[in-house]
């Protein structure tokens, strides 16, 4: 493998608290060296003047639809999609087709990504067989395969003893559950979030009761019962409110949210005119709901930044909107959007994004990422964080093309993505295909 | 044209459709909106002046059978158009301010015939302008200018204009 | 004044003169039902296409009579008797109707933005005929109309509308249309059928008839159905009709010349009475007229040229 060396960057890595102008030496797919002004000599030079340079992004909610839905994503688009948005490390829901809750559905999930994927994927199995929220899965042959976390996400566990021995059992293992929190009878056939903007548009909506009822069922259960929870997309004020007193209760409880949550609200249904490209679970809420995700986000509530990328065909989202699937693409949206909207409105530093990004995700998956250290893996990301850069679908990697983003004006974009010190993404190409 | 020439050729339209409507029961008049029922009415008190007998006075609003409502962007608005006699047997004078092209008198003409069968029709109008697109003439006319395509005539009247007189503008 | 909109999709969306337009060309259209011949050249050698996912013939026939006495050719397709049945998408189907040459296309579907949708992918224009509770706007428009025929203004007039206003299309366009047009609106019925955000539009939020209908000048009655009941929204038609329902009697709290307004199809003996419907107050059959004359109003507006 050969050696990188790149020069000049705004190197942030909140994992050794560093936010210093310096050189990092990669050799044999591994950090070196961190210095200023390092003289070695290397096979490719980087320079990465007026760019920030931090460790790898993780996206720990991504839906990389193979095995079954092929013509939304595969792992070979997926893949490269990450790349595309920085992403050097991801994780990859469960809900396929055959939904993977065992060691085959894993083992395939590796094979495929040893063959063609070029940025680290770490599979999620199912709690459930099936996804029924009735039987659980082999947690241990499952951890055994490889897979790194529990989850039924795509539907709630909504039967709480079910929950309780997922959570009693898989506290042996190192691998947290994530809860996708809705109750299903309050969400019913609701397509939005209801509240103003729902009553007017005469759309069935979602309480956001039906996320924190199940938050708060959630955090009751590992005070009782023990084990590691984390909650998926994370987006009432309600649930905020529940998470942030569990912490301070020191209950081990973390959670997400996604930059769609962090910056859209309903309002896009109405001004969109009904584009599906709004439709999303949990569904885009009211304004103020979203003011107290920003300050989840600024006090440290809200733990992780991940996008919950849910690829759709076009045939499949341009129907009327209650028809139309749940879910929206992220990973090539997210640092634009993040920039433009967060870091450079002054609601978070860009310090904090990449901590959300890096050090926080690598944590709660309990992976060996996310960090610049010498002696860990060469997985980099460079940043632009002034550039002027036009959402344009098109010109995505990813087989769709669902976003509420398209056509925005963004200032901020992904420079380079480096995995295991080799360049898979570079200014707007796809390098080489060597996989990892 | 200035005020008393207007009122004079009133008057003469008016004497010209009297000698040949005067007695007869089945004469009706009908304008043409907006001018045409404006100065329809003043021709009305004139006749009623002369023979002490008021006709019937229907309104007729041709927007509906324009030949031009695909290529419109303005839309005029519809209004009623009240005519209240039975159309059937009845000889009407079609009146309108301004003969130019000849397309409002034939919407007018493909109107009143949905409303019944006339026995017969005959036009008025205040001022022909020329520069006919369609085979209509009037039989009975107010004045005979000569204008070019780019000038525009109106009539004015207090109703509306604030004065009674016809203008020739140049676009 | 231009009718700058190629589509009819909302009342929300246009404004307080745009809607007094289509009500001031009204007037003119319903002179042509005095007529022997009641049909007009205006839209003669235009398709008009009925797009019509859920059943409604009153509201089809409407349309289909408005176009007709236009000289328009109407084509009207219902999903039991096409391909949507074998699982064509809406766009499918609008591209199919598209290329039969249609210029206008109303729609009815049971989903909001069913009609916004189409906007999006097909070049003719839209009428939107009720997208599920969002709106039905010809019959927002009619009911305006009806009210200023009847009490000639709508500044500072009491217009309350009754029953279930949370799955209602025809009170969420009334809302729009009135309000814009200077009418005092208040929403009544079971509280569980009601969207308390709609106070935020400065209107009057009631779950009291009699308290609701005091003073009123206009009581626009909305269908009760009984999907609503099987949700568990209300106990029963008998007791809606005990708490709700428009008697003789009950309409005495109302004004002495109070106008009696419904939609249609009426559940006689539910949101109102029989006495009532046929009384003198209602004006239910005078809406369906003025229906006929709104639509032909609005396909003439729509029917325009290019904006320049």
């Amino acid at each position: 493998m050969k050696s990188l060396l790149i020069k000049n960057g705004r190197v942030i890595d909140p994992s050794q608290g560093l936010d210093d102008t310096l050189d990092i030496y990669i050799s044999g797919g591994l950090i070196k060296q961190l210095a200023k002004n390092i003289g070695k000599k290397a096979a490719d030079v980087i320079d990465a003047k007026n760019l920030i340079v931090c460790p790898g992004l993780i996206d720990m909610h991504t839906h990389l639809r193979e095995p079954g839905r092929e013509d939304e994503e595969t792992i070979y688009s997926g893949t490269r999609a990450a790349a595309a948005g920085g992403f050097t490390s991801i994780c990859s829901m469960p809900n396929t087709r055959p939904i993977c809750d065992s060691r085959t559905s894993v083992k395939y999930i590796h094979s495929r990504v040893l063959e063609l994927g070029i940025v680290h994927v770490y599979p999620v199995a199912a709690i459930t067989v099936g996804q029924n929220g009735e039987e659980i899965v082999e947690f241990g042959d499952l951890v055994d395969a490889g897979a790194i976390a529990f989850s039924d996400d795509g539907r709630p566990v909504m039967n709480a003893e079910i929950m309780r021995r997922a959570l009693e059992y898989t506290a042996m293992f190192n691998a947290p559950i994530l809860d996708h929190c809705e109750d299903l009878n309050l969400s019913d056939e609701g397509v939005m979030h209801g509240g103003y903007v729902q009553s007017l548009l005469g759309l069935s909506g979602i309480p956001g009761a039906a996320e924190s009822t199940q938050v708060a069922r959630d955090i009751e259960l590992l005070e009782f019962f023990g084990g590691r929870l984390h909650i998926c997309h994370v987006s009432t004020m309600a649930s905020i409110h529940l998470i942030r007193r569990a912490k301070k209760r020191g209950v081990n409880i973390t959670c997400e949210a996604t930059p769609h949550h962090l910056t859209l609200t309903d309002m896009a249904v109405k001004e969109s005119n009904f584009d599906t490209n709004t439709k999303v679970k949990p569904p885009l809420v009211s304004e103020e709901n979203r003011q107290e995700l920003l300050r989840g986000l600024q006090d440290g509530t809200i733990d992780v930044i991940a996008t919950d990328h849910a690829p759709h065909t076009a045939k499949d989202k341009d129907l009327v909107y209650i028809e139309a699937p749940f879910g929206l693409i992220g990973m090539e949206t997210a640092i634009p959007v993040l920039f433009t909207d967060l870091v450079h409105k002054g609601i978070i530093t860009i310090n904090q994004m990449i901590e959300k990004m890096t050090i926080h995700p690598a944590r709660i998956l309990r992976i060996n990422r996310g960090t610049l250290k010498p002696g860990s893996p060469a997985d980099l990301t460079i940043l632009d964080p002034k550039k002027q850069y036009t959402i344009s679908s098109e010109k995505f990697f990813s087989l769709s093309h669902n976003t509420p983003f398209e056509g925005k004006k963004c200032r901020g974009a992904v420079d380079t993505t480096i995995v295991d010190g080799k360049i898979v993404f570079s200014k707007g190409k796809i390098m080489g295909n060597e996989t990892v | 044209m200035d005020e008393k020439k207007f009122q004079k050729t009133l008057e003469k339209l008016a004497d010209d459709i009297l000698k040949e409507f005067r007695d007869d029961p089945n004469f009706v008049l009908i304008g043409i909106r907006t001018r045409g029922v404006l100065l329809a009415q003043r021709l009305l008190q004139i006749i009623k002046a002369r023979t002490k007998k008021e006709p019937p006075l229907g309104t007729l609003d041709i927007t509906l059978y324009r030949d031009d409502l695909s290529t419109l962007a303005k839309h005029p608005i519809v209004h009623a158009t009240t005519l209240p006699f039975d159309v059937d047997e009845k000889k009407i004078v079609l009146m309108d301010d301004v003969l130019y092209t000849g397309r409002t008198v034939r919407a007018a003409l493909d109107q009143l015939v949905d409303f019944g069968r006339p026995s017969l029709i005959r036009l008025a109008v205040f001022i022909d302008r020329g520069l006919r697109e369609y085979p209509i003439q009037p039989d009975f006319v107010g004045m005979k200018i000569e204008t070019k395509q780019n000038q525009v005539v109106h009539v004015c009247v207090p109703e509306v204009d604030g004065e009674e007189k016809v203008i020739i503008i140049e676009r | 004044m231009k009718f700058h909109h190629k589509h009819l999709l909302t009342l929300e969306e246009l404004t307080r003169e745009e809607i007094e337009l289509i009500l001031d060309n009204t007037t003119g259209f319903k002179e042509i039902f005095t007529r022997s011949i009641k049909k007009v050249p205006a839209l003669r050698g235009k398709t008009v296409v009925n797009l019509f996912y859920e059943n409604s013939t009153r509201t089809r026939t409407s349309f289909e009579i408005a176009a007709k006495r236009l000289s328009a050719d109407v084509i009207n397709f219902s999903v039991s008797t096409s391909s949507v049945q074998k699982g064509e998408s809406l766009l499918d189907t609008a591209h199919t109707i598209e290329a039969l040459g249609a210029d206008i296309i109303i729609m009815r579907h049971s989903c909001p933005g069913a009609p916004q949708l189409l906007t999006r992918h097909i070049n003719a224009s839209v009428i939107n005929a009720g997208d599920g509770p969002h709106e039905h706007p010809t019959q927002g428009l009619l009911d305006a109309f009806t009210i200023k025929e009847m009490k000639g203004r709508f500044e500072g007039l009491n217009v309350v509308i009754l029953g279930d206003i949370t799955h209602s299309r025809v009170a969420r366009s009334n809302i729009w249309a009135l309000t814009k047009l200077g009418a005092k609106i208040t929403i009544a019925g079971p509280s569980t059928l009601l969207p308390k955000a709609f106070a935020r539009l400065g209107i009057r939020i009631c779950t009291n008839l009699r308290e609701a209908i005091q003073g009123a000048d206009v009581i626009n009655l909305l269908r009760i159905q009984m999907e609503r009941q099987r949700k568990n929204l209300f106990p029963s038609i008998r007791e809606y009709s005990l708490l709700y329902g428009l008697t003789e009697e009950r309409l005495k709290w109302a004004k002495k010349d109070v106008l009696i307004m419904h939609p249609g199809p009426i559940n006689r003996g539910v949101e109102i009475s029989q006495e009532v419907a046929d009384g003198s107050h209602s004006v239910i059959l005078r809406q369906v007229t003025n229906g006929v004359a709104v639509r032909m109003a609005v396909l003439y507006l729509l029917s325009g040229g290019e904006e320049v």
